[in-house]
């Protein structure tokens, strides 16, 4: 469906993955939105788009948020990083990513990326965090397949080796 | 969804200006945790959303002598990170550690919790009991009113036309102080309160005395109550088991909840009394500590 829009678009800059970029939004557009359908990085899913299930979840200047709840307008000179930033190095695996394939962490998907971003940034403010560190931190992401344990003991896997 | 501007304004002079070009057709922006889901889902038909980040007094946090100000902007995280405040402001840093998961703590303030005004925010029943008081800003100029007296009814506060919240003053307790917040839900994490309870103690100079205490309670009416009975039994009480069961009773029937998905009646009422024990006693513990 195409939206008639009665608002001029605007130029946000921002830096996506370390990438500088200029994207051509519409005001209303949610980061989410602009991620995906603008920036064309779809790694980031949408789940609730009402901050519910922490699918979307994104870091915004060293912050994980939903971004279905932050507006693309809002990131005007601030740095990004999405699932698609977190696999450096020519496509090696960050170990968090290597954890949940070794752990079978995940089964649909859908959660996966932003169970990624999240335990990343929890794991880079607190590098050995207990297993309840783990799951209060990770709350706002909700997964319906694998029942929770997997992803922790993927993320305590990794934390361990931070030992 | 109605498409709306964004618009960035950096004073609180340009921020009453667009208030009042626009009225009703803008809202404004804090967090973003509630009034973006809220537009999405049409509750509000909006032309421009304001956006308050970018203003010093609705994004700073000051640690003063005689209070703390808090931005109404301010997000969750600014305050469970900062030691002092944890120390000094036990039950505000309760609620501010349980709103949300850790992604909305990044963004959602206590100030927007305040102006979203649901009877079953986590925030604002501990302003109430740190003695808080809203700073406003409107057509007519400056004004503070206590936080207790803010909101109206479920969704509504005393905010008229063209004014808006700009920051939230918290006195610096004495020593001798403490406070907590609970509330019950049915997860763990990220739920909405079923009913919640905010509990502050003063303590007399020699620790023996309640000098002054205040209670005030989530989810259980249509705007945050005050248990203003409770309040006046513990005056000059000593801190006990007794003491408190009878505050809890006195509290729990000053809660006056409705039915529904969430928990009945009696159900609320009961969580109450549990909760303003639980509370008294964790505020005490912090009292004496302090």
């Amino acid at each position: 469906m195409t939206e008639i829009d009665s608002v001029s678009k605007i130029i946000v800059k921002t830096t996506i993955n370390q990438e500088n970029m200029e994207l051509l939004i519409s005001p209303h557009q949610s980061l989410l939105e602009m991620l995906r359908e603008v920036a064309g990085l779809t790694g980031t899913k949408e789940g609730c788009n009402d901050g519910n299930c922490g699918a979307c979840t994104v870091n915004l200047d060293g912050r994980i948020v939903d971004s279905c709840l932050v507006l693309g307008a809002e990131t005007e000179g601030k740095s990004i990083e999405t699932i698609e930033g977190i696999a450096k190095d020519g496509g090696n695996l960050h170990p968090l990513q290597q954890a949940f394939l070794e752990e079978a962490a995940l089964q649909c998907g859908i959660c996966t990326p932003g169970f990624l971003v999240s335990a990343k940034a929890l794991l880079e403010k607190e590098p050995n965090p207990d297993e309840q560190r783990i799951r209060l931190w990770l709350a706002g992401n909700l997964c319906r397949c694998t029942g929770y344990d997997k992803i922790i003991r993927a993320v305590q896997k990794v934390a361990e080796d931070n030992n | 969804m109605h498409p709306f501007k964004y618009i960035a304004p950096e004073n609180i002079d340009q921020v009453l200006n667009l208030l009042s070009e626009y009225g009703e057709r803008a809202r404004l922006l804090a967090g973003g945790t509630d009034i973006l889901v809220q537009t999405r889902t049409g509750r509000f038909d909006l032309d421009a959303l304001i956006d308050l980040k970018h203003i010093a007094e609705t994004t700073k946090l000051i640690l003063g002598l005689e209070s703390l100000v808090l931005g109404a902007a301010v997000p969750c995280y600014q305050i469970y990170e900062n030691p002092e405040i944890v120390a000094n402001y036990p039950g505000i840093t309760d609620a501010a550690s349980l709103i949300g998961g850790i992604q909305i703590q990044s963004r959602a303030s206590l100030g927007g919790n305040l102006c979203n005004s649901t009877p079953s925010a986590d925030g604002i029943c501990p302003l109430i009991v740190h003695n808080s008081t809203a700073n406003i800003v409107g057509p007519n100029g400056p004004k503070s009113i206590p936080v207790a007296a803010f909101c109206t009814g479920p969704g509504k506060n005393i905010l008229a036309k063209g004014e808006f919240l700009v920051s939230i003053n918290i006195p610096t307790p004495k020593s001798g102080f403490g406070s907590a917040y609970e509330r019950f839900i049915p997860r763990n994490e990220m739920d909405i309160a079923v009913a919640g309870v905010a509990s502050s103690i003063q303590l007399s100079d020699d620790g023996n005395t309640i000098e002054a205490a205040r209670i005030a309670l989530a989810a259980v009416g249509p705007t945050p109550i005050v248990a203003e009975t409770s309040n006046q039994f513990l005056i000059g009480k000593q801190p006990s088991e007794e003491s408190f069961y009878e505050a809890a009773e006195l509290a729990a029937s000053a809660a006056s909840p409705i039915d529904d998905m969430r928990g009945d009646i009696e159900f609320r009422q009961k969580l109450v009394n549990v909760l303003t024990r639980r509370t008294l006693n964790t505020a005490l513990k912090r009292a004496r500590s302090n």
